[in-house]
């Protein structure tokens, strides 16, 4: 009986959502979406290629997209260089990792372990907290730059480390999905561990952690992708050049090519680009699907 | 009395064992997001009565800020508002459909290609404005040696270099494309892994129950069993248009940008603040950006919220 009904989706199926392989029905969306992503790639492939270009083809007239002769002079360039300030670039570079390193530490820590109480734990403010963290979902931290400004100013957070992390620490997002993730954690395993005299921490440390490995990975990456793009907190918060991050010293060289010498600091500003861009492109292709598994449970009711 | 006294303290110990833990555990995230949102809005919707300059202490005025916002700031009514919404309304909604949409493409894919393509188109957002200004800057640079300046003179589309990012007729059009460019973010993630796991044997049900074509499928099946996904998606596309406010000033490199052209509410603010340190002003400007967040969320929620 079933052999004469047409079963587009079951056994081994080559068209439809989510195909096994190659069937000629999905070339229509490959027509559609292959030049769509050649040119959305395009800045990127232009970020590669300016990087590498040397003085005689950034200057060239008519400009040329790609790079002939590729070099690693901008890159040497941008090294050697001092900000303004007597700053050397590659301690706006240490200031980033070490930034984004302690933040990704901190605000998976912090995220986690809320989300393991808001999902498992039975407390009074349970439901309400959990809501009040959804609708701060919708919350836009530049609209309140200037309260922030007044309030760091006040506890003393001005131009320290800390003002760099403590921020990005609290991401609705993050604890959102990561709780969402552990809803998808039976309540048994918990129920089992507590039977046999299992507490919070051993649960939290031996049980929940190891289970929510894509969550972790997903914040992690939106977490880095907040920290180290980050160039706001440094003109802000930050007086102490010492203390600011390589975002923030890359705005300082595409405000100067926007002004009067304007191909001068082009290749070490492509450089410095391709610098902040790559990192982010490597950790995602690593993490991506972990960052897919977290995404399917990431419905918001 | 000692004996009230030793039951409120096992109370306590009770409360303590019972929901202490959970309270512990939730409490540095808590504090972080007291002090980073919670605080900073209630402050800017107290400052937002206030005359408040940063020097002296604030002083109350009532709704004044307001009443001059919605009757005698001509900037605002007249550039910053309808700007917003143009750029919030194409931006927003805009690469809202297309995320799906390029989701919808992307999950009739092998696995393979399917993964490639989606870290093409979601690569843009990883970066924030800054970091690919340069790009920008040099392509749309208002020289003859401006890329895009240089493929037209070339191609004879026009005779003089046009000063792209200066100029008010091309500024919005430029940040809205830019914009759009990097709109594949979490929420196509999410919107991408939603579409993926839907029961294949919906769509079997579908086609039992009259649905011809891939369009109804989209309309009666796709999005329905992936409401969740959907809402999620737009809060994050609300938030990231509204949050990409700053593109404007970074690509012109002025605030006010030129002619008030790419000037959004987020530059208003910045502008009132920093700028004039009129800061209750400014506080006032960041309540009506806040507001306008939550109205979008709450259409969201309209189209794809629950029904319950």
């Amino acid at each position: 009986m079933s052999i004469f009904k047409p079963k587009r989706h079951s056994g081994i199926h080559y068209s439809g959502i989510n195909p096994k392989g190659y069937h000629p029905s999905q070339l229509k969306f490959y027509v559609i979406l292959l030049p769509l992503v050649l040119f959305m790639l395009l800045p990127m492939a232009f970020i590669f290629s300016h990087a590498f270009k040397p003085p005689d083809e950034l200057f060239a007239y008519p400009p040329r997209f790609f790079v002939i002769n590729p070099t690693f002079k901008n890159f040497i360039d941008l090294f050697s260089k001092m900000s303004s300030s007597g700053v050397p670039v590659s301690r706006y570079l240490f200031n980033s990792i070490i930034i984004t390193g302690v933040t990704i530490a901190a605000s998976i820590l912090v995220s986690s372990t809320a989300a393991y109480a808001l999902s498992k734990k039975r407390f009074k403010l349970k439901k309400t907290l959990f809501a009040i963290n959804t609708v701060a979902l919708m919350f836009v931290p530049i609209a309140v730059t200037i309260p922030r400004f007044l309030i760091i100013e006040q506890i003393g957070l001005m131009d320290t480390f800390w003002v760099h992390v403590l921020p990005a620490l609290a991401m609705p997002v993050g604890l959102f999905l990561i709780k969402q993730f552990i809803d998808g954690i039976p309540d048994e395993i918990i129920e089992a561990a507590r039977i046999d005299g299992a507490n919070d921490l051993y649960i939290y440390f031996q049980i929940i952690l190891p289970m929510i490995k894509p969550a972790i990975a997903t914040i992690a990456i939106l977490t880095f992708q907040a920290t180290w793009n980050n160039a706001d907190t440094s003109s802000l918060f930050i007086n102490d050049e010492s203390l600011k991050t390589f975002a923030f010293y890359l705005t300082t060289l595409t405000s100067t090519t926007a002004g009067a010498n304007a191909v001068a600091g082009q290749g070490i500003a492509a450089a410095a680009s391709l610098i902040t861009f790559l990192p982010n492109l490597i950790i995602f292709i690593f993490l991506q699907s972990q960052v897919m598994s977290t995404m399917s449970h990431s419905g918001l009711k | 009395m000692v004996n009230n006294n030793i039951q409120r303290e096992s109370k306590f110990k009770l409360w303590l064992t019972k929901e202490g833990s959970a309270y512990a555990f939730v409490s540095g995230y808590a504090l972080m997001f007291i002090i980073f949102i919670v605080v900073p809005v209630l402050v800017a919707g107290l400052l937002s009565f206030t005359q408040f300059d940063t020097i002296q202490f604030p002083k109350f005025i009532g709704l004044k800020n307001y009443v001059t916002l919605l009757t005698q700031d001509d900037i605002f009514m007249k550039y910053v508002l309808p700007n917003t919404i143009e750029f919030a309304v194409i931006v927003g909604p805009g690469g809202y459909i297309l995320s799906f949409m390029l989701a919808w493409m992307l999950a009739q894919l092998p696995k393979l290609p399917r993964t490639i393509l989606a870290l093409i188109l979601y690569s843009p957002s990883m970066t924030s404005g800054v970091a690919m200004s340069v790009v920008w800057l040099t392509i749309f640079s208002g020289d003859q040696n401006g890329y895009l300046n240089s493929l037209m003179l070339n191609y004879n589309l026009i005779q003089e270099p046009i000063q792209w990012l200066q100029s008010p007729q091309y500024l919005m059009p430029i940040m809205i494309i830019v914009t759009l460019w990097s709109s594949m973010g979490v929420g196509f993630l999410a919107m991408l892994a939603g579409i993926l796991e839907i029961n294949p044997e919906m769509y079997e049900a579908g086609s039992l129950d009259g649905i011809s074509n891939r369009f109804q499928e989209i309309i009666y099946i796709t999005i329905p069993s992936m409401r969740p996904q959907m809402l999620f998606g737009a809060v994050m596309a609300i938030v990231a248009t509204f949050q990409a406010g700053a593109i404007g000033v970074t690509l012109s490199g002025a605030n006010p940008t030129p002619q008030y052209a790419g000037q959004l509410i987020v530059n208003h603010i910045e502008d009132y603040g920093f700028l004039r340190y009129e800061m209750g002003y400014a506080a006032a400007v960041s309540v009506v950006l806040l507001l306008m967040v939550l109205l979008f969320a709450r259409v969201a929620n309209n189209l794809f919220g629950s029904n319950d």
